[in-house]
């Protein structure tokens, strides 16, 4: 079920659009901002309220990269793993985080805290490798660095 | 040298705000260009020779002027782009966060040129801080008059609303972005109708980048001849956002006039390559636009000398490559990347990416033979311009078919020693 709350948000995006079916991806994005991610019961929650088929909701939210459809952790590090962080050295930066977290790209850690996901390019290669931890942005990445940064989300 | 684009941006990038704006000029042109008519703004920016900076390089007045101006529409659109993804780009971001006011009265122009009513900047899920800059500076702009239902009391109506995206490379593409607006998958649409004609909701729609729009009060303000002085190549009005990425001693971002050399901007603003390194070469505009190499570094940065070289300008921000980093590992992280973006609409690209990345990674891990470069070579063909819905596979294309110009003789070490000698 989704909640009242919920539903007054994704009730207010309709004011945006022409008609409520256009509000798909900002309702997939109030959802997850409450849960952390979409199930496939949000999914079907959401069908009702946009008067759309849970497929055609489902062929949405699995389409993009930053609509989560299964569980992750209360902050979620986007690692980029494009040209100029891979010229810059990016995969010791990954190797860092997977020994540091024990877990690998699309895994969570034990106490729920972290999940590493690869992502495309960040646009801030002039400070390569850089990565986000939830909507903060970290660049020029050292292992040193790293420790601080990971220690700073409680 | 005189940088319209940057001047206000501070060093330290934090944003200027509405009244430091407004104290430094700011929505001048807005006055200007409302007291016009919108064809006169349309054919100022015709004759400006602003071209689209997303890296298309098309006229951006000629784009506007597709836009219908007789007839009644239920709505006409004007949306920023702002959906910066294409690797090794990082010019946007600077104009959002640090100067956001500049980019609406930009398009506040843009849209009273085209008579637009509505419109949207979509910015890049990533983007969070340029996102909560944008939605400050909207609100600012909205309390001062300069949005809403009449527009510094003229009778002009322009609502802008803030767009943020949820990632897919694809987005960028302006027909996808079209459909990702509307709340679909972002597969690009059938051109015809371009979008200028039926675009979002099926109305009439202009779709600009960032740092184009971000051009536009500054043409109406100081005028054609100025904007055209600005630049060193006639033709191409106007100043670029140049940078530089990968191992140079300084990476960073630069307005510079067009026409600046290769070779300057790598030596003179980037500081030359680290020590101990050589330039191998460059992707000149992002990660589809074709390798120049050392025989290149004296040609200009604008958009007919970079395509005259067999490249493209692009984004203006280059991907430096040194002697020390396996080519052969950089296009299987380019290619890797484009196959996991394609949207899977279309089967050459769905199908020949994924292809392409396996055959890049076999030769990579010292498993490659040589009929494997003839399979690459045949993609590069097979996934051309012309063979694909949209660009995407032709841009995937650009930096494999060069790489095997220039460095095949790297390709070829990995396949005889079974090995990646840069490791």
């Amino acid at each position: 079920m989704l909640t009242a709350e919920e539903i007054h948000e994704i009730k207010e995006e309709f004011h945006l659009y022409p008609y409520k079916q256009a509000a798909c991806i900002e309702a997939l994005k109030v959802v997850q901002k409450h849960r952390r991610w979409v199930s496939d019961e949000n999914v079907k929650d959401l069908a009702g309220l946009l008067e759309m088929s849970a497929e055609e909701i489902d062929s949405v939210a699995t389409f993009y990269n930053l609509i989560y459809r299964k569980p992750v952790g209360k902050y979620v590090i986007l690692l980029c793993d494009s040209v100029s962080c891979y010229i810059m050295g990016y995969e010791t930066v990954l190797q860092h985080l997977e020994r540091t977290l024990g877990i690998k790209y699309g895994e969570t850690t034990k106490d729920d805290r972290f999940t590493m996901l690869p992502v495309p390019c960040l646009g801030t290669c002039d400070h390569a490798p850089a990565m986000m931890v939830g909507k903060d942005l970290y660049r020029d990445l050292t292992p040193e660095k790293i420790d601080e940064i990971l220690n700073s989300y409680k | 040298m005189e940088r319209p684009l940057t001047k206000n941006i501070r060093p330290d990038g934090k944003p200027v705000f509405i009244k430091e704006y407004e104290s430094l000029g700011g929505y001048q042109s807005v006055k200007k260009a409302l007291k016009m008519q919108p064809k006169e703004v349309t054919e100022l920016v015709k004759k400006s020779n602003l071209k689209g900076r997303g890296g298309a390089g098309f006229n951006t007045g000629l784009k506007w002027s597709f836009v219908p101006m007789e007839g009644e529409f239920e709505h006409k659109y004007l949306v920023a782009n702002g959906d910066e993804m294409e690797p090794g780009t990082f010019k946007d971001r600077l104009l959002i966060e640090g100067d956001p006011h500049q980019l609406i009265e930009g398009m506040i122009v843009t849209a009273f040129a085209i008579q637009a009513d509505e419109g949207y900047i979509f910015i890049r899920g990533e983007y969070a801080y340029a996102a909560d800059v944008v939605a400050k500076a909207l609100a600012e702009a909205y309390e001062a008059g300069y949005l809403g239902s009449n527009i510094m009391k003229t009778g002009y109506k322009f609502n802008l609303h803030l767009h943020t995206s949820v990632g897919r490379y694809i987005c960028g593409e302006e027909t996808a972005l079209l459909n990702s607006l509307e709340g679909k998958r972002a597969n690009p649409r059938a051109k015809p109708p371009f979008p200028q004609v039926s675009g979002l909701f099926g109305q009439p729609t202009i779709v600009n980048n960032i740092e184009t729009l971000c051009n536009i009060p500054h043409i109406i303000n100081n005028g054609v001849e100025w904007y055209n002085g600005l630049s060193l190549t006639p033709g191409d009005g106007g100043t670029k956002l140049f940078g530089a990425s990968g191992k140079v001693k300084k990476p960073g971002l630069w307005e510079l006039p067009f026409g600046v050399t290769l070779r300057e901007l790598l030596e003179d603003y980037a500081g030359g390559m680290q020590d101990g390194l050589k330039f191998k070469g460059c992707l000149p505009g992002g990660a589809s636009t074709d390798f120049l190499v050392a025989e290149h570094l004296d040609i200009k940065m604008d958009y007919a000398s970079v395509a005259a070289a067999g490249s493209r300008l692009g984004t203006g921000t280059m991907i430096v490559l040194d002697d020390k980093t396996c080519p052969v590992g950089m296009v299987l992280n380019l290619e890797h990347f484009f196959a996991q973006e394609s949207c899977g609409f279309c089967t050459p690209c769905r199908e020949g990416l994924p292809w392409t990345e396996k055959i890049l990674r076999k030769i990579e891990e010292g498993k490659g033979e040589m009929k494997d470069l003839d399979i690459l070579q045949f993609h590069t063909k097979f996934m051309g311009p012309g063979n694909t819905f949209c660009a995407l596979a032709p841009g995937a294309m650009a930096p494999l078919q060069s790489a095997l110009k220039y460095f095949r003789e790297d390709f070829e070490l990995h396949i005889k020693e079974h090995k990646c000698s840069w490791k």
